[in-house]
């Protein structure tokens, strides 16, 4: 760094706890420290660093300065930036919109079934209507899952059964029926003239129509899916991007030992 | 090479001569069934390409036509050949005529072998021409600017946007990578066809194209020339279309493919009976192109336990080895995989880990062994995954491992920024320069926990592959020995494209290309 190893600057600032003021903490109360890398696509000399130096500035960062410059490539340079935060927030006054379900890893989620179920769940998976596009329910269900979150065809508390993609509404119903599902899920990823909200609202009031709504946990993922739109069109529940199998999991698992608790 | 691990070369012979016979007993299913696929990549080969006004690709038009009127079981190249002495058209011409319904190979009259042979096997013989052209351009290239010895370093670019993967892996390629992997968008391993064009927006990847092969690839010895190395090209060779990808790689001078005999099976859910065919005739085409496999046994690791399913790497080391021989795939281009997937909180895990990598090392002596880094314990905690990555970096150095596949900081946080990818490979290069003799001068202390370690790895992967001898390999993948998962031999993804050859099956390919070196 260039300010050298000992921290010589002149603190003259508050070095108490205000909860109503909270600062980034470096090594010392209310000191404001944040340490940020970015790359920026210039080539790497004075300028460019000035340029670094100005962007930590827009970013609250008043005297930002740069501990390392180094070229990735011709027209691109990496920067290590350290600056002290010139900004605060007030703690005490934050409130947060309560998580409706913790998110468990795999085994609490299987330790879960095994307790409050006591039997293998059954989940059956599809990318319904016209979409051809099964990234998001093998993202979710497939062993190997995504991003470092395993699918739920390796739980061993689930029975997880991936119809794939273009599966009619009438075939996916029919078939969870048959395979006795506790969930449904489906997938939309194609969503062109809002196609997918046509063909999710199809599949509501095809279970209402044959009284099957309340049998199963209905949750539909996708990457224009949002929670309020699910609800709003009469899922339990709906998944938008970064979402992985052990959220959806934590949701159903959680759902179903409401509702036993509910209706026993 | 001096043995540090003093394993128990009995057992070795033992494993190797059932992998062989497990391999043999499948191969025979093999000899007498072809794919959708394979078909498709024949007539790639022959140089059927492009997309119909609905955007089905013309090699799929000609198979699903062979498919529905019932001619596919004979191959598809004696039926374009017969096309060719009926109108005097050429391959590309024939498959846009049947795609237009002008053209039926059911109703073109029976010619003599001899005939059929010689209209199609100049056509044939010019793609493998193509072929050698390109293993001859690779080596010219390292002949001018000659080959690394340490290991390659690999990289990949996965942005979506193959105009946008180009300029992250120049810029990977001035930073010192060797290789150069295109991630693939998730969903295309189930898709039965081969997308068409350059990908601008793909989820997680792009497509594996001709057109982004050649892209890339055009890329790469641009970035090459200007760095005076020669930068290696690697894409997935994988899913339902693996001899279609390998023959596009053939053609467009890819040099690493990912290639594993049962990848798709475990972790994608295709048919056994489908990927074990394909996988055949995409590794005919591979050995000819000169293209070094990757093999997936580092996946087993991200499901199964990593010290307790150590065996089962190995097992399906043996297993990938003898499958490729069959296709006559020679050693050196078997880039067998493992991983360095042992838990940070184990006791002496990097003792295991060393003691595996060079179990692996000294068992397959000649193959240019591809070591994966740690994913599974890489948490949002950069700066650890910096330290974990570190001593992935150790232990290639230590037991020559060649194709080094850089982890990652942000693994399991994003797809690699372009800074990522430079800490990383700087990270390595710091690693292997200074400590680039150390595996030479270290010996293992005899009956240590290394070559314990090695010797129980080695004795249950031969306890595995003899019993797999007995039941064969559909009633391994059945019991789920593999990765803890099981497929049984008619379920799966696939099934309905693979057909029993006639006795007059003719696939002109695996006669000029099988176990051919030049």
């Amino acid at each position: 760094m260039s300010s050298g190893l000992y921290n010589t600057h002149k603190g003259d600032f508050d070095k108490t706890l205000d909860l109503t003021r909270l600062r980034p903490y470096g090594d010392t109360m209310n000191d404001g420290k944040v340490q940020l890398s970015f790359t920026l696509p210039v080539k790497n000399d004075d300028r460019g660093q000035e340029a670094a130096r100005q962007l930590a500035r827009l970013m609250g960062f008043p005297e930002p300065s740069v501990a390392l410059a180094q070229s990735l490539d011709k027209d691109y340079t990496f920067y290590v930036v350290y600056g002290s935060c010139a900004h605060s927030v007030d703690y005490t006054g934050i409130r947060v919109q309560a998580v409706e379900t913790e998110t468990m890893g795999m085994d609490e989620i299987n330790d879960c079934i095994r307790a409050n179920v006591g039997r293998k769940l059954i989940v059956v998976g599809a990318s319904t209507g016209t979409d051809a596009h099964t990234v998001g329910i093998d993202a979710i269900m497939n062993r190997k899952g995504f991003a470092g979150h395993y699918g739920l065809e390796r739980y061993e508390m689930i029975e997880a059964v991936n119809l794939g993609a273009q599966v009619p509404n009438e075939e996916f119903v029919k078939k969870a029926v048959e395979l006795n599902a506790d969930v449904l899920l489906v997938s939309q990823t194609v969503t062109q003239k809002e196609v997918h909200i046509q063909n999710l609202t199809e599949l509501i009031e095809l279970l209402e129509a044959e009284g099957l709504r309340e049998r199963f946990v209905v949750v539909c993922g996708g990457a224009r899916i949002t929670h309020e739109l699910a609800k709003e069109l009469g899922y339990d529940a709906g998944f938008g991007p970064q979402k992985y199998a052990d959220d959806v999991a934590s949701f159903f698992v959680t759902e179903i030992i409401k509702r036993k608790v509910e209706k026993p | 090479m001096q043995s540090k691990l003093n394993l128990n070369r009995s057992l070795v012979d033992q494993a190797r001569a059932s992998a062989a016979a497990v391999a043999a007993q499948t191969q025979r299913f093999i000899d007498v069934h072809t794919t959708v696929t394979v078909e498709r990549a024949v007539c790639r080969l022959l140089g059927i390409d492009g997309v119909n006004e609905m955007d089905v690709p013309l090699p799929n038009a000609v198979v699903d036509h062979l498919k529905e009127k019932g001619l596919l079981a004979g191959g598809a190249a004696q039926h374009i050949a017969r096309a060719m002495l009926e109108t005097g058209l050429g391959p590309q011409e024939i498959a846009e005529g049947i795609d237009r319904g002008e053209i039926d190979l059911s109703r073109l009259p029976a010619r003599p072998e001899r005939d059929v042979r010689a209209a199609v096997m100049p056509v044939a013989e010019a793609a493998a021409a193509r072929i050698r052209q390109n293993v001859g351009k690779r080596r010219a290239y390292l002949e001018k600017f000659g080959d690394k010895t340490d290991p390659y370093l690999y990289v990949i670019v996965a942005t979506g946007n193959i105009y946008e993967d180009i300029v992250q892996a120049k810029a990977a390629a001035k930073q010192g990578a060797d290789i150069i992997a295109v991630i693939r968008t998730t969903g295309q391993s189930l898709l039965d066809y081969v997308p068409y064009g350059a990908t601008t927006e793909g989820f997680g990847g792009t497509y594996a194209t001709q057109e982004n092969f050649r892209l890339m690839r055009k890329a790469l010895d641009e970035a090459g020339e200007e760095e005076g190395r020669y930068i290696r090209l690697c894409n997935y060779c994988s899913g339902l279309c693996m001899p279609e990808i390998a023959a596009m790689g053939a053609l467009e001078r890819l040099d690493v493919m990912l290639n594993d005999a049962l990848y798709g099976i475990l972790f994608r859910d295709i048919n056994p009976q489908r990927t074990i065919v394909d996988q055949f005739f995409s590794r005919v085409i591979n050995s000819y192109a000169g293209v070094i496999i990757n093999t997936g046994e580092d996946n087993y690791l991200t499901t199964a336990d990593a010290v307790e399913e150590a065996h089962t790497v190995l097992a399906s080391q043996f297993l990938n080895e003898q499958f490729a021989l069959c296709a006559g795939l020679p050693e050196e281009q078997m880039g067998l995989g493992h991983a360095f997937e042992i838990a940070p909180d184990v006791e002496n895990g990097f003792l295991y880990e060393l003691a595996q990598a060079q179990m692996a090392r000294e068992i397959f002596p000649d193959a240019p062994l591809k070591y994966m880094p740690p994913t599974k314990f890489m948490t949002g905690n950069i700066f650890r995954g910096h330290v974990q990555d570190a001593l992935f970096n150790i232990v290639t150095i230590l037991t020559k491992q060649r194709l080094h596949l850089l982890g990652m900081l942000t693994e399991a946080i994003h797809t690699p920024f372009m800074s990522d990818r430079a800490l990383s490979i700087e990270n390595a290069q710091y690693i292997f320069r200074t400590m680039h003799d150390l595996g030479d001068e270290l010996v293992f202390k005899d009956g240590g926990i290394m070559q314990t370690r090695a010797n129980e790895v080695l004795a249950k992967a031969t306890g595995l592959l003899a019993e797999m001898e007995s039941i064969g390999l559909f009633g391994t993948l059945e019991r789920g020995t593999f990765a803890d998962i099981k497929r049984s031999r008619t379920g799966g993804k696939g099934l309905d494209g693979v057909v029993t050859k006639d006795e007059g099956y003719f696939n002109p390919f695996v006669e000029l290309m099988k176990g051919v070196r030049f």
